[in-house]
């Protein structure tokens, strides 16, 4: 997926993928964060 | 580092309230139940009784009458599974809605929880001749109004809730603190009396069958996630100190340790340090329950026609010592702590807590027999998309295993299934969160099943809005040779 340009929400979890970690992903990859959150679901 | 004394841990209980009917004072279904009134209906209609509870495989691991090996062979659904075991265990017993509210009125200092009359006759003489309370323990439970009283009350609408059984009968109310304070609500007051008394009754356990003269407790460090204090210091606690004193600790103080889930962790860091600098010689880690998390994910179970898993609260006791040559040895010079410049992504957060403890005694992945990490049951979890968190956490550890080039990429599967566990805890916090296999660690070394077990815990500090950062804790806990 092209994500240059695009703007992106990230959702991370705290046992998965954290917020910080998918937006920092999306931004070398040339996207806008405009919102990340990590997520607790226990 | 240079340790003056070694610590061990001695002896530790898991402690379960069957609790259906105040599963409609968690915060996931006060929500909903204010925005539908019917969801209360429903969720009494998924409400289980106390034989199932009891029989439940996952409540069995976490006292003690299931080992996890054997859980792992065990088909799921396991709520389907009604063998019949009983509610005392060597890890730990599980209590009924009835005896768990007396108890609440029993440790209630404050006349916060009213019984009603016939309830509190009917559950005084079953206390009483059970043995396994005093009869000025038993004086102190609320004697009693009428069922009119206790309508009366709750027709004022000034924030009283009704306490009520499974069947629905009520049986009493819990008012508030103050007409006022929003730290001292009968939510609030229910919350944190509830934690206590898990805790406690925790501590009972552990001091009664391990025959310890509770006088000998030198300091108790409460490790939940509870908010004990007043609107000018919200959360103040020292919930400890309260522990100690419904415990016969005379000679004990304490504190109150806090790290979201991994709270416990840092108290048995904490508490052995004060142990092996010589401060103290005989120091419980206790934490009590979390009454919110009650239903929490109740409407995946619904929505898959289950019964409501999340009806019980948990507590735990752990015991510190010095050395006794015996009991599991904590490993204090390879403690994982999570530090500020780690940073977030899990692959960092292992490396701290599993990598470098490891590396600094010189062991391998395959070393340690048992990793205790999130334990929350899956049962619970699954059913609202929340996934099987334990699993999670094992397969992370393998793959740091493989990139540390321990074991190949094939063999994480095994390695999941030999050093990882089904998760059997209650989803109560930081219960869940290592702590409930410690029982089964102190066992399992003592009699050579294991030499080396590692708890990692971690914890949410993102959720109070302070910081984005998680929190994780690691130790090793050795055979005593």
């Amino acid at each position: 997926m092209e994500l240059k340009g695009k703007k992106v929400i990230a959702l991370g979890e705290r046992d998965g993928i954290q917020g910080d970690t998918i937006a920092k992903a999306a931004e070398s990859a040339g996207a806008e964060v405009v919102l990340q959150v990590t997520h607790c679901f226990v | 580092m240079n340790h003056t004394r070694k610590v061990v841990i001695s002896s530790a209980k898991n402690f379960l309230a069957h609790t259906p009917g105040l599963v409609r004072y968690g915060s996931k279904p006060i929500r909903e139940i204010d925005n539908n009134p019917n969801t209360l209906q429903t969720i009494k209609e998924h409400s289980r009784g106390f034989t199932d509870a009891v029989s439940y495989p996952p409540n069995q691991v976490y006292i003690g009458g299931i080992s996890v090996d054997n859980l792992a062979k065990t088909k799921q659904p396991w709520y389907s599974l009604k063998d019949n075991y009983s509610p005392k265990q060597p890890y730990g017993l599980i209590i009924s809605e009835e005896e768990f509210i007396t108890r609440m009125s029993m440790l209630d200092k404050f006349n916060l929880i009213t019984l009603e009359k016939n309830f509190s006759n009917t559950v005084k003489d079953k206390l009483l001749k059970n043995g396994n309370f005093t009869e000025s323990k038993v004086k102190n439970i609320d004697d009693g109004v009428s069922l009119e009283d206790i309508n009366e009350e709750l027709s004022k609408n000034i924030g009283s809730l009704p306490l009520n059984l499974e069947n629905g009968s009520l049986i009493g109310y819990v008012k508030r603190a103050h007409d006022l304070d929003q730290s001292l609500t009968a939510e609030v007051m229910l919350e944190n009396l509830a934690c206590k008394v898990a805790a406690v009754s925790a501590v009972w356990d552990l001091l009664k069958d391990n025959e310890i003269d509770p006088h000998s407790i030198d300091y108790v460090i409460n490790s939940g996630e509870e908010a004990v204090g007043d609107r000018y210091q919200r959360g103040g606690g020292n919930l400890a100190k309260a522990i100690a004193e419904d415990s016969d600790c005379i000679n004990a103080s304490g504190s109150d340790t806090k790290a979201f889930c991994c709270g416990p962790n840092h108290a048995i860091m904490m508490g052995s340090a004060l142990i092996s600098s010589g401060i103290y010689n005989k120091v419980l880690v206790v934490g009590g329950c979390s009454l919110t998390k009650l239903g929490m994910k109740y409407q995946g179970h619904v929505m898959k026609d289950m019964p409501i898993l999340e009806d019980v609260l948990a507590g735990s006791a752990i015991l510190l010592e010095p050395d006794n040559n015996e009991s599991p040895i904590i490993r204090l010079d390879s403690i994982g702590k999570h530090s500020v410049k780690a940073g977030g992504s899990q692959a960092k957060i292992l490396e701290e807590l599993v990598s470098k403890p490891l590396k600094s005694l010189n062991l391998k992945f395959e070393n340690i027999d048992k990793y205790a990490t999130e334990l929350h049951n899956p049962e619970v979890t699954e059913p609202s998309g929340s996934g099987n968190v334990p699993l999670l956490n094992y397969k992370l550890i393998s793959a740091l295993a493989v990139r540390k080039g321990e074991i190949n990429k094939s063999e994480m599967e095994k390695f999941v299934e030999k050093h990882g566990m089904p998760g059997f805890s209650p989803t109560q916090g930081h219960i869940a969160s290592a702590i409930p296999f410690m029982p089964h660690a102190i066992d399992g070394i003592t009699n050579g099943k294991y030499d080396k077990v590692m708890f990692l815990a971690k914890g949410s500090l993102f959720l109070g809005r302070m910081t984005e950062m998680s929190d994780g804790l690691s130790f090793i806990i050795q055979s005593n040779t």
